[in-house]
């Protein structure tokens, strides 16, 4: 068990850097946006897995030979109130690691997500009143400002994307499409869920650089994600130039999630949507 | 059709627009106007509304006098703000948010993009 232990944990420690760390800024990634959206998951997943494990197992090293022996031993210390015979102070301890760790990484993703609700649904109540439904385009709104704006907002009911009068000066037909074929990508593919969890994750371990960085290359991914989209139905032209105009003009189309939900889009990240779409 | 929200947003247009409070029977013959939604309301549904919107902060209620008037909590502009502060990031910041909504990416990095454009 113990060497199960030691297994999980050297995982788990190359989960959380070096991997990470090769797998931010991959161009194979950048080409295929699906599969570095997957393995990005599963990096966070089974990094966090394997954490927690390796600690029950090492906690229950002491007192146990093999798993049921130890579920035995832990049920028997919540009921009866029993230390299982040989468990040690460091047992304890890195049980109670584990139990921290599990609900420290679910509360917080609670948290998240009943804030990101919140944010949601008084954004949607400020563009109810402040933006006209656009008459040929449903679930499509119109705000009156000059700057070019484009983003969606994602619900459980209802997604609405918001677009500004600017944005509609500035665009030809062709790269109008291409802005909302990719915010219907996002809304389609449920793009807010799997960013959310990463939010979560960010705010979670916000001491680890891997749980940041792992949040802004997945935004990335998303975008790339949402741009793939749109290519079916637009052609690359039209969409890197929407892009372009967008970002000039002040405001990004990448933009398509709440302030916190989604980090600013670097120019650097800009310029990688773009590269690839050259 | 989400018909509550857009009367919501009549009701807030036509407090918007009127710098003097205003009770809801002159909402409810505002609304019926052909220049505003031109749609016949209860007096209750105006009401319902009303007594919505003050809820979520963006009417203040007077309620010295009776029938009760209302008005706009603040300008619409005001909200604009707020929306496209929101819109544009930085939720801490205000004045981070305003500065990059003139400049979200400079000059020189415009240039570049320009160039990735036009050399395709």
């Amino acid at each position: 068990m113990v060497a199960a232990a030691i297994t999980l944990g050297l995982i788990a420690i190359l989960l959380a850097w070096p991997l990470p760390a090769l797998l931010a800024g991959a161009t194979w990634a950048y080409r295929r946006p699906t599969l570095g959206l997957l393995v990005w998951q599963l990096v966070a997943l089974v990094g966090g897995f394997s954490m927690i494990v390796s600690l029950v197992l090492l906690g229950a090293a002491t007192f146990a030979t093999d798993l049921p022996d130890a579920a035995t031993g832990m049920w028997r210390f919540v009921t009866h109130n029993e230390l299982p015979e040989g468990s040690s102070v460091w047992s304890l301890l890195a049980l109670s690691g584990a139990l921290f760790l599990t609900a420290h990484l679910l509360l917080n993703l609670l948290v998240t997500v009943v804030y990101a609700e919140r944010e949601r649904a008084r954004h949607s109540q400020l563009i109810t009143l402040l933006s006209e439904p656009m008459s040929d385009r449903p679930g499509t709104r119109v705000i009156n400002t000059p700057a070019p704006v484009a983003y969606c907002l994602p619900g459980a009911l209802t997604s609405i994307t918001v677009l500004s009068a600017g944005l509609l000066q500035l665009l030809d037909e062709e790269e109008l499409q291409a802005v909302i074929e990719h915010e219907r990508a996002h809304v389609r593919l449920r793009h807010d869920i799997v960013l959310i969890f990463f939010t979560a994750w960010k705010v979670s371990l916000p001491w680890l650089p891997t749980a940041r960085n792992a949040s802004r290359e997945v935004a990335l991914l998303l975008e790339m994600h949402a741009d793939d989209n749109a290519l079916v139905h637009v052609g690359r032209g039209s969409l890197a130039r929407a892009i372009t105009i967008v970002s000039e003009g002040g405001a990004l189309p990448q933009r398509s999630e709440l302030s916190s939900a989604m980090p600013e889009s670097t120019p650097k990240e800009l310029r990688a949507r773009l590269l690839r779409l050259a | 059709m989400n018909s509550l929200g857009e009367l919501e947003r009549s009701v807030m247009d036509l407090l918007w627009a009127n710098s003097e409070s205003l009770s809801a029977y002159d909402l409810q013959a505002a609304l019926a106007s052909p220049e505003s939604s031109g749609r016949e309301l209860a007096a209750t549904t105006v009401l319902t509304v009303l007594s919505r919107l003050e809820k979520k902060n963006f009417v203040v209620r007077e309620r010295e006098v009776r029938p009760h008037r209302y008005r706009a909590a603040s300008v619409r502009a005001e909200h604009m703000a707020d929306l496209m502060h929101e819109v544009l990031g930085g939720a801490n910041d205000r004045t981070a948010v305003l500065e990059r909504f003139v400049g979200q990416v400079t000059n020189e990095e415009a240039e570049t993009l320009r160039r990735i454009l036009a050399g395709r």
